[in-house]
């Protein structure tokens, strides 16, 4: 499977804040294939989060087209995007965000609750999802009753559940320690593997991105290095 | 703990809206997160609600209690009122004094197709027994005044004419009254003193129930009452005045014939000018005291509600307080919930979900409230306060919009969070 599930060109990003202007994505052009595994690097403030936001559909480009598995996403609007997110992406984040107050499997359901999803099938996915990840035998535990490192599994299964196209991770590992960082881009990568599915994961450390078979490298705001692991 | 990949999740292609059973499972779901917090902020809706039900209950029955203390007193009844309709509420007593003896003499002599003419003056005084005393309204009547309100007398016997004529001292108590000096012991023939005048119970009248009734008053003959009472006499000096004259028509559909009769003759007599002066009497019919007293309450109640509906708006606000700081405190949880797929509208509608949720179980709390309140009321035999369905379905109708309309406010701040800042927010 040789085809772009993401294509972006020229993508610019322009913060305004008061009468100061930060470009914080300076016309970045790659391609990313269905079931790649890629990292994204780069000293804090290049620009990492913001292109993962565009890339997450979260964010529109200042100008610039991005092709998300051949949909042309820049002139969405709020609710379009929702949509996309809702079918093609999942959402890694670095605190996890789980819902505080439910239980895991809850919190795994929750994205299908905005796809109209029945209870029933919810919770089949839910518990298929929580298996994956090996969190089958934590389903009615909360947050607070989980390690972080099962906390982000729970967080993995969530954005599994709705069987995205690309799956995104920014800073996954940031607040974990370094055996529970490695287990969970062991995860990732045999998610990736087995499953082919599609990663883009953000970090500044190397031995992270060292899991991804392909690592971008940012600077100011532009892609300054594209290699192959 | 292993992962397990050799499960794979089908694809999934469903991608429509959520569900709106979903969304109110939701809402229960976060209110039952944050119980005391919930309760409280209910609170105010309970009050609000509970008193609007309980005050629209008890004015109802009030109402309906003074309606059928009117009708009790008989269908065709007629009182004819000194004073002028315009310069002072309807129904209430007045200290103008238009109305003498002489016009219910003029009245009677008019042979008109009624029961009887009733002259009546009274006052209000004490009356004073050996064991006990009490304030009540007195009124000097004529014989006649037992057919035309449909006195019965349970104990003893009303006084004759011979009584009136000879203006002697008897006294006829109402059943409340009677209770009240003398408790359970021997009341006929029993001394009591108004004003320093000695009078002697000769009877004791049938209970008709409800407060201001018969029950509450005593009756002596007319013309002791005019010697006895202060401001009996016309100001010229030369005739009794009459507090009012009760009359009963005997067939309703001389009603309006009897009322313009009476007019023209009292017009007559008191030397109105045909054109330009007012009357200077004030005649009432049944129909007539009947929807005047129905306008009075039913503003009265109204007024009691609006005022209770006060509560319920600052039980309102109380929500819409409580929601924005929802909102601020899940911010993260609106930027999540983003992210994963949820549009603007499903954010929107799941916090007016909330805010309907607490509005509307304060609603159902406030009701059962209200309800016991009627019920406790009712109980106590001051009157039926009951709550209507209509009654019931207002209430929750107003809590409903309460809810909506506080909710909407914070419910749109939340969907218009952008996820990227929502998701930041520490
Ligand atoms: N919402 C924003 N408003 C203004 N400036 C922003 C905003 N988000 C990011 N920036 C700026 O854009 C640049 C890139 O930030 P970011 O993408 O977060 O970098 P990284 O994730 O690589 O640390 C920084 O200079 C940052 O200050
Ligand atoms: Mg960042």
């Amino acid at each position: 499977m040789d085809t772009a599930i993401i294509a972006i060109n020229e993508l610019s990003k322009t913060y305004q804040m008061g009468t100061v202007k930060v470009d914080a994505l300076k016309q970045v052009s790659f391609a990313i294939l269905r079931g790649e595994f890629v990292a994204i690097m780069g000293p804090s403030g290049s620009g990492k989060s913001t292109l993962m936001n565009l890339l997450g559909c979260l964010d529109t480009p200042t100008s610039g087209q991005y092709q998300l598995d051949g949909v042309e996403t820049a002139r969405l609007s709020d609710n379009e995007l929702a949509q996309v997110r809702a079918r093609k992406l999942g959402f890694i984040f670095q605190q996890y965000n789980l819902l505080p107050r439910q239980s895991a499997l809850r919190n795994v359901e929750m994205p299908l609750i905005y796809r109209g999803v029945s209870a029933q099938e919810r919770r089949q996915r839910a518990e298929t999802a929580l298996q994956i990840v090996g969190m089958d035998e934590r389903t009615h535990h909360r947050p607070n009753e989980l390690s972080g490192g099962q906390q982000q599994r729970v967080a993995i299964a969530r954005a599994l559940v709705g069987s995205p196209a690309v799956m995104l991770a920014d800073e996954p590992t940031g607040a974990l320690d370094t055996t529970t960082s490695a287990e969970i881009m062991g995860f990732l990568q045999t998610l990736n593997r087995e499953q082919g599915l599609t990663v883009i994961v953000v970090t500044h450390e190397r031995d992270i991105a060292a899991y991804a078979q392909r690592i971008l490298t940012m600077r100011d705001g532009r892609l300054v290095k594209d290699e192959r692991n | 703990m292993a992962m397990d990949t050799t499960k794979l999740l089908p694809p999934l292609d469903s991608a429509s809206g959520v569900n709106w059973l979903e969304v109110t499972w939701m809402a229960f779901d976060s209110l039952m997160a944050n119980k005391v917090r919930s309760a409280l902020t209910m609170l105010g809706v309970i009050i609000g609600v509970a008193s609007v039900v309980a005050l629209i209950a008890i004015g109802t029955g009030a109402s309906e209690s003074i309606t059928g203390q009117i009708t009790s007193i008989g269908t065709n009844l007629m009182m004819v009122m000194p004073g002028s309709s315009s310069n002072r509420a309807p129904g209430m007593s007045t200290s103008a004094r238009t109305l003498t003896l002489d016009d219910a003499k003029a009245i009677e002599a008019l042979n008109l197709p009624i029961v009887g003419v009733g002259p009546q003056f009274g006052m209000t005084a004490q009356i004073v027994a050996p064991a006990a005393d009490k304030n009540v309204t007195i009124t000097g009547a004529a014989v006649a005044a037992q057919t035309i309100q449909n006195l019965t007398v349970a104990n003893g016997r009303f006084f004759n004419e011979d009584e009136v004529k000879s203006a002697s001292a008897v006294i006829v108590l109402g059943s409340t009254v009677a209770k009240d000096l003398f408790g359970k012991g021997q009341v006929i023939g029993q001394s009591v003193r108004i004003r320093d005048q000695t009078f002697r119970v000769i009877g004791v009248l049938e209970s008709k129930g409800g407060a201001g009734s018969v029950d509450d008053t005593a009756i002596v003959p007319i013309t002791i009452a005019h010697q006895r009472f202060p401001n009996a006499r016309t100001p010229d000096g030369n005739a009794y005045v009459v507090s009012s004259i009760a009359l009963a028509v005997k067939n309703k559909e001389d009603v309006d014939a009897v009322q313009s009769r009476i007019g023209i003759l009292l017009r007559e007599r008191h030397r109105l000018k045909a054109n330009g002066s007012e009357d200077d009497f004030n005649i009432m019919n049944q129909a007539s005291m009947l929807s005047m007293l129905t306008t009075i309450t039913t503003l009265l109640t109204a007024l009691l509600a609006a005022i209770a509906g006060i509560s319920l708006l600052v039980g309102g606000i109380g929500i819409m307080n409580i929601m924005l700081v929802s909102v601020t405190e899940r911010t993260r949880e609106i930027g999540l919930r983003k992210a994963v797929g949820a549009q603007s509208r499903d954010i929107l509608l799941q916090f007016i979900f909330e805010a309907i949720a607490l509005s509307l179980s304060g609603g159902v709390i406030g009701l059962a409230l209200g309800s016991i309140v009627a019920l406790l009321v009712t109980l106590s035999g001051l009157l039926s306060a009951s709550v209507s369905l209509g009654a019931a379905a207002l209430a929750m109708g107003f809590s409903v919009a309460v809810g909506v309309f506080f909710g909407i406010y914070p419910a749109r701040r939340a969907s218009r969070l952008n996820p990227i800042d929502a998701l930041r927010y520490e």
